[in-house]
């Protein structure tokens, strides 16, 4: 959790908001530092999170975790993430048939119709405790990151019903959040996530975009992140509100400032 | 060790280098079984495994990638359990000799090795192996070339342009005692008796069409699911992953996947814009890493990149893979004849690196390199203030095109200045050289 850009987004821990679906992503630069900090922000919020890591290794996210200050493991142990590690799980549904319905099962498939295996992981493990006590604040579940569902061979609309139900549930009936990951191919034509960006955009009640400065690689400016605050269910009578920053990424946080204002310039 | 002390990267101090053995960071990738127990035990054990090292930043597991110019430029090493993608230059001349290196780099450690080919026979790639430039024929020379040098660069204090001799010298030739990446002689092959002595296993597309498959056909290429099926066998019978309990294995694998995406291996993501399998790749390099993650290997895979036509492919496998090498070389393009480029061979984009544990990770600020492949030993220097002069009046390049200079940000260099190759040797290095441009 980065300290500054909960100032950004007037956020702490302790309030935060619910039913939200929020989009990042990342165009010509690395997004993750995103990633990194709302499953820091939500696990500190004492949510329950559901993380499907299609990406990288569970130790990779717990080191960076650790510096920023939560322990996933601990987490995991005493039952408030749900970490799906896509790498490896993928090995076991390629190699091995498994009696059961698996959420990456999509990869033994032809064609894949639909994400359901997946949708049904999701929702089994954000299910409200039986025993009636909520010691958790809301489910959360983290995406990371959906366009490695395309490249997997879920088409763009698939991956949409997904999200679709997903919001359904998590959002809707359990008032929990949604964050997910996607690539911004930016000129390069790849329509299935341009679909995928552009449908996700409209439904999400905030967009952080983090892309790589215009002018090029620098040492002191890692790149530019976009802030869209959206209100997608009413209609658009109000401006939705935009900010723009420029930051860096250090070592355990991420500093943020105004255009032009880095402090290697002044 | 020598390398480590004496390379310095613009990114880090070098006074982080010497504090790497007291840092106690846990490699990242765990191996299953009960060697995982107990951070540190398995954490020194690791390091003992010949020819790898901790990374300075995070403390990863990395192995050479058998040109030490390029691992600094990564950062240090390739990180095990990763994979290096290298984009192939045009003519596939420069992409498979670092192909070579790589596997060289395996022998000369004894890693086990697994090369996987459609075009070639492995034992044939194995055969061509460029000879390791061992340290008895090399270290007088060396030291010799190493006095000029020394004696050279203090005689010239830099008057005017004096925050060059504050930029870091980058590392130049063999070092006596050097454990983390060799140096090899192109011209030369790799002794028999060494290839003898390593432990290989080929695969060979054409070879293995006759195999049984276990698993039902999916969307994957035929030849993928074979080279995906014979690499999880080798990683699971000789033990790389520790699951086996009957081998417990201490050894790197080193995995060289030649050409693929190309027709060879049956997939037609090179022939036409709509392919029929257009996830067969991406779904191939997907479980690769998977496996690798879960294994003590690491696997470099040279693509013919400029041949995919659907360029969504190329960024979607880019997003899959680790760490991505772009070569361009020069040979057939205009760029032959400019003068700027005489000396060099070609390019080196250095596409991504991964940030592995980390939020950030070593970059160095050059972002413009060219390679050349010489007969002679490098190292690499400021150029003298005359040639300067000299560069000054060269003609500036017609155009900033994407494939190179885009993502350089050059406005905040107000000079421009090269470094040159000096040398008087007949080991035939490969080169990488650090070209700034205006």
């Amino acid at each position: 959790m980065f300290p500054e850009l909960n100032n950004l987004l007037n956020t702490t821990p302790d309030r935060a908001e619910q039913g939200k679906l929020t989009l990042l992503c990342d165009d010509n630069t690395d997004g993750s530092f995103l990633v990194h900090h709302f499953l820091s922000f939500y696990l500190k919020a004492n949510c329950k999170v559901c993380f499907v890591a299609l990406i990288q290794s569970f130790s990779h996210y717990n080191i960076v975790g650790q510096k920023l200050g939560v322990s996933l493991t601990a987490a995991r142990e005493c039952g408030q993430l749900v970490f799906l590690e896509g790498l490896k799980s993928s090995v076991d549904v390629f190699f091995r048939a498994q009696a059961e319905p698996h959420p990456l099962q999509f990869l033994r498939e032809a064609n894949t119709e639909n994400l359901q295996p997946l949708y049904e992981f999701v929702r089994e493990a954000l299910k409200p405790m039986d025993d009636g006590e909520t010691a958790w604040r809301c489910p959360v579940l983290l995406v990371d990151d959906l366009s490695v569902l395309l490249s997997l061979g879920a088409g763009a609309v698939a991956v949409l019903d997904f999200i679709h139900y997903c919001r359904a549930t998590v959002c809707w009936e359990r008032k929990g959040n949604i964050v997910a990951l996607v690539h911004d191919s930016g000129d390069t034509e790849d329509e299935e996530n341009n679909i995928l960006l552009n449908g996700l955009s409209h439904q999400s009640h905030l967009i952080l975009r983090a892309e790589g400065l215009a002018t090029g690689f620098c040492k002191d400016v890692h790149g530019q992140l976009r802030i869209l605050w959206r209100t997608p269910s009413q209609p658009t009578a109000q401006w939705d509100r935009s900010l723009t920053y420029q930051y860096k990424i250090q070592d355990k946080s991420v500093s943020f400032f105004a255009k032009g204002m880095s402090p290697a310039v002044l | 060790m020598a390398t480590v002390a004496t390379c310095g990267s613009g990114a880090g101090s070098p006074g982080s280098m010497v504090a790497a053995g007291s840092k106690n960071n846990v490699t990242s990738f765990q191996r299953r079984g009960p060697k995982a127990s107990g951070s540190d035990s398995s954490y020194s054990r690791l390091v003992s495994i010949p020819g790898t090292r901790p990374s300075v930043r995070n403390g990863q597991l990395l192995v050479s990638t058998g040109l030490p110019a390029l691992d600094q430029l990564l950062g240090g090493g390739l990180a095990v359990g990763t994979v290096l993608l290298i984009e192939e230059d045009k003519y596939n001349i420069y992409s498979s000799l670092l192909f070579k290196y790589f596997l060289a780099e395996g022998i000369i450690n004894g890693h086990t090795l697994l090369v996987a080919s459609a075009k070639e026979d492995p034992a044939d790639i194995l055969q061509e192996l460029p000879a390791p430039l061992l340290d008895d024929n090399g270290k007088k020379d060396f030291d010799e070339d190493m006095r000029n040098i020394k004696t050279s660069d203090s005689n010239i204090k830099m008057k005017i342009a004096w925050r060059y001799q504050l930029l870091p010298q980058m590392e130049a030739g063999p070092v006596s005692s050097s454990r983390f990446g060799h140096y090899y002689d192109a011209s030369k092959k790799m002794p028999q008796e060494l290839i003898e002595a390593s432990k290989w296993h080929g695969f060979f597309s054409p070879e293995k069409s006759s195999s049984t498959l276990n698993i039902e056909p999916c969307s994957l290429t035929h030849g993928y699911i074979k080279l995906l099926q014979f690499i999880q066998n080798i990683i699971y019978e000789e033990g790389f992953d520790g699951s086996n309990p009957q081998r417990k294995q201490e050894n790197i694998l080193r995995i060289g996947i030649q050409n693929l995406g190309s027709p060879l291996w049956g997939d037609d993501v090179c022939c036409t814009e709509n392919c029929d399998d257009s996830h067969s790749l991406t779904k191939f390099l997907y479980v690769l890493r998977g496996l690798l993650r879960t294994s003590l290997s690491a696997c470099i895979i040279t693509m013919p990149t400029h041949l995919i036509q659907n360029k969504a492919i190329i960024a979607r496998v880019t997003n899959l893979s680790d760490t991505v090498v772009g070569l361009e070389s020069f040979i057939g393009s205009d760029r032959e004849t400019n003068p700027l480029y005489k000396d060099y061979h070609g390019l080196i984009h250095i596409r991504q690196i991964p940030r592995l544990n980390n939020l950030i990770y070593d970059v160095s600020n050059v972002k413009d390199l060219a390679f050349k492949l010489k007969r002679k030993l490098f190292t690499i220097e400021m150029s003298k203030l005359r040639d300067l002069g000299r560069l000054v009046h060269l003609p500036l390049l017609p155009s900033r095109d994407s494939t190179y200079g885009g993502h350089s940000d050059d406005a905040r260099l107000l000079t421009r200045y090269l470094f040159f190759l000096k040398g008087k040797y007949t080991f035939c290095i490969f080169n990488i050289v650090v070209v700034y441009f205006y």
